[in-house]
């Protein structure tokens, strides 16, 4: 269907916001209206068969769900919300989508120009609070100014390391009469996205890695952003390099490959962390190592040379210092990497991960899948959810005991289907982000996993669900507890219990109210049909597990800890 | 170790992108000590100086995190002996110090000062030089009764630098490699 046919010819500041997201190819936007951004919304109202919008029920669900959009289609997520407090409930999403790279365009309305800086009503000055949380933000005062600056928005949201900017629009540029002009941004003089992949960085990289005897692969969300997983794979396969996963990471590397060594982190896999001690030379792949998967920098991997493939140049040498840095786009810095490297083979070292994950398996792995206790256990749930959706869902997580537990226990097989709040750890992140995820794969199942304490964080999006039917399928593990931090405060504040517990509500109850339908299990012999059940609703569905309470997720790397001194139990 | 840096930040002339540099230092705790921003000799093109005490690695990386604001064309860090600096003082000091001409002369002279004007109240005096030598004349001139004293930020010109056209120049070729979009 055509888009529009508008150019040149004059229409309002607010139609043209609407025009230039449709030459952006925006299909769907998620917002919430208001004093502010109402001539946008008006502007809508004759754009509703192009361009899906969806209403949220707080404006922190929108940027969440405009997150969970991005990340599973490599579009950039849209957000609509009004002034003032419209516009600061973006920010914690924002400040999500920022540190994980995540492309998020922002369109904020503002109060009207001459108003600026009188503490109107509904004012707050979003560019001077989004500034630190944002890659860029712009407040644009005249129509005319609406759609380049939107054009340039788009073009910085999703080159380089992507991430949210923010548009703001005072209500007079909305009203403001303006010929309509689309001009997709191509380059800006001061912004280099992607720096050009040096030869000799790749050189000084392959030599690094051709005379490694223990060589390690780190691959971040940069694999996935680049679209380098084929690339990741050939470099590992050919090189016989065993390949660990950043939370972030998760599902670039195929997790039933004999070269996946598993997962990263303070309650990643006992191998990979152990070993990062162990290697010669540690190939780190669009990752920036977050204090998550170091544990302490003093003692992370002193013995190795350290290979950094990264588009972002703030981030070489910024915690870890890299012995060879090649800049650029992953997947074309492995495309010329790949002919460099030498076919090897290295059993021995390979065999090391083995017997770890062996260790993992028969102190941690056996018991948590398959346990002796009366209640059930997180990762029995994931473990059968994981078996009975072949790996092969979205699957959507909060953020908690339960995502430590799910990114450990579900196994995604698609580039993509994995979506978590990796960097500022957001409660509350996942039924919006999986809203968004399913309007961006209709056709895909999409799974989120959420704790019964960030399941409240943004209940609301329930109405979101029901509004605009989207079937998304949600199992709360309630254990009754904040149980992230239940667990420090028993490890390190000597069980004192301090605001961890909680008292919930009937959650199926108010599934129902929002005409959710919904099964509580509490039995292990109901589990599985209850799961099936779930996953093969047609219909979003509720699943609420009522799990062990005061479960402990394990293994750990305490914090101050080395990586190294991974503890099982 | 902690030495003091020169830190030159070339940018568009942009409304709020000196508040997005300056948060850069305000989230690491670090003190800005001076800072002054002018348009550069290239029209449109602006020029932020901003001196810091910090080691090495630390003014690595924010000089880093300068440079990946979108709209920050290059930012510099530079040691003192790899820079011409001066900053500008004046000195508002009581009318009385004519008192003692003899004195208050001889070491607005020796100070290479010049005095800027002179009313029934109190004298102006304007020093240009380093910090050092601007606290000198300070306490030469506090005896005669100090009534306002302001010192400008930092400016300074680089040594071993290219100039900023044929800089502009490299950043048009840069630009001029293709683009990779996220959402191709």
């Amino acid at each position: 269907m055509e888009k529009h046919k508008k150019y040149n010819t004059e229409v309002t500041g607010a139609e043209a916001v609407i025009l230039a997201l449709l030459d952006e190819n925006v299909t769907d936007v998620f917002g919430y209206p208001g004093g502010a951004i109402m001539p946008v919304y008006d502007a809508l109202y004759d754009y509703m068969d192009r361009l899906n919008h969806y209403l949220v029920r707080h404006e922190q669900g929108a940027t969440h769900a405009a997150q969970g959009y991005s990340r599973v289609s490599g579009k950039p997520g849209i957000v609509f919300a009004t002034s003032g407090p419209g516009a600061t409930n973006l920010i914690t999403g924002i400040a999500d989508a920022q540190i994980d790279s995540t492309p998020m365009v922002c369109i904020t309305g503002q109060v009207h120009s001459h108003l600026l800086g009188t503490d109107a009503f509904q004012e707050t000055d979003v560019v001077g609070i989004s500034m630190p949380v944002t890659k860029w933000n712009i407040q644009v005062t005249k129509a005319e100014d609406i759609a380049p600056a939107i054009a340039k928005a788009f073009y910085i949201a999703t080159t380089g390391r992507p991430g949210p900017v923010l548009v703001d629009i005072t209500k007079d540029a909305q009203f403001g009469k303006t010929k309509y002009k689309h001009e997709k941004c191509e380059s800006i003089r001061s912004y280099f996205p992607c720096p050009k992949v040096n030869e000799e960085e790749v050189n000084a990289a392959a030599e690094l890695i051709n005379n490694a005897k223990r060589p390690y692969i780190l691959c971040g969300h940069g694999v996935l952003l680049s679209g380098a997983e084929k690339q990741l794979l050939a470099l590992a396969e050919k090189a016989d390099i065993p390949v660990a996963s950043t939370l972030l990471g998760l599902s670039a590397f195929p997790p039933t490959h004999p070269l996946y060594v598993g997962y990263l982190g303070m309650h990643g896999n006992y191998g990979p962390n152990y070993l990062t001690n162990e290697c010669d030379v540690l190939i780190a792949i669009g990752m920036r190592f977050d204090d998550r998967v170091t544990g302490n920098v003093s003692k992370y991997a002193k013995q190795a040379k350290v290979v950094h493939f990264e588009i972002d140049p703030s981030e070489i040498n910024k915690i870890i210092h890299a012995d060879a840095a090649v800049m650029g786009d992953a997947k074309e810095s492995l495309d010329l990497l790949l002919p460099k490297i030498k076919s090897q083979k290295r059993t021995e070292w390979l065999k090391r991960f083995a017997d770890c994950n062996d260790v993992e398996f028969e102190k941690v792995i056996k018991e948590a899948i398959n346990p002796n206790s009366e209640k059930l256990r997180m990762a029995e749930v994931i473990h059968k959810f994981h078996n009975i959706s072949n790996g092969n869902a979205i699957v959507v997580t909060d953020v908690g005991q339960h995502q430590m537990i799910t990114s450990r226990y579900y196994k995604s097989n698609i580039p993509n289907h994995f979506v978590t709040s990796g960097g500022l750890g957001t409660m509350g992140f996942g039924l919006p982000a999986a809203i968004g995820a399913k309007v961006a794969q209709p056709n895909k199942e999409v799974v989120t996993v959420i704790g019964d304490g960030g399941f409240q964080m943004t209940i609301q999006e329930l109405g979101t669900i029901m509004q605009s039917d989207i079937a998304v399928k949600i199992i709360i593990l309630n254990n009754n507890f904040l149980g992230m931090v239940r667990q420090w405060q028993q490890l390190f504040f000597d069980r004192r219990y301090s605001f961890t517990e909680m008292k919930n509500p009937d959650f199926i109850t108010i599934a129902k109210g929002y005409g959710i339908k919904g099964k509580k299990v509490t039995e292990r012999a109901n589990l599985e049909d209850a799961l099936k059940e779930m996953y093969e609703s047609k219909q979003a569905f509720l699943l609420e597990v009522v799990v062990e309470n005061e479960e402990n997720v394990f293994p750990m790397v305490a914090t101050g800890a080395s990586v190294s001194e991974i503890t099982l139990e | 170790m902690n030495q003091t840096y020169t830190i030159s930040i070339f940018t568009e002339d942009i409304i709020g992108l000196l508040n997005r540099v300056t948060i850069i230092f305000t989230r690491r705790h670090i003190n800005i000590e001076s800072i002054t921003a002018s348009e550069s000799e290239v029209k449109g093109i602006y020029r932020y100086t901003i001196v810091v005490t910090v080691s090495e690695e630390q003014v690595q990386k924010l000089v880093k995190q300068i440079d990946k604001q979108i709209e920050v064309l290059k930012a510099f860090y530079h040691l003192n002996s790899e820079i011409i600096s001066k900053e500008l003082a004046l000195y508002k000091i009581s009318a009385e110090a004519l008192n003692e001409n003899e004195l208050f002369t001889r070491i607005v002279n020796q100070n290479h000062a010049k005095i800027l004007s002179i009313s029934p109240d109190y004298i102006v005096v304007e020093k240009t030089g380093d910090e050092r030598e601007i606290l000198h004349l300070f306490y030469d001139l506090e005896k005669f009764g100090m009534l306002e004293f302001v010192r400008s930020g930092r400016v300074a010109i680089t040594k071993p630098m290219k100039t900023l056209t044929s800089y502009l120049k490299e950043l048009e070729n840069k630009n001029k490699t293709t683009v990779k979009h996220f959402n191709n």
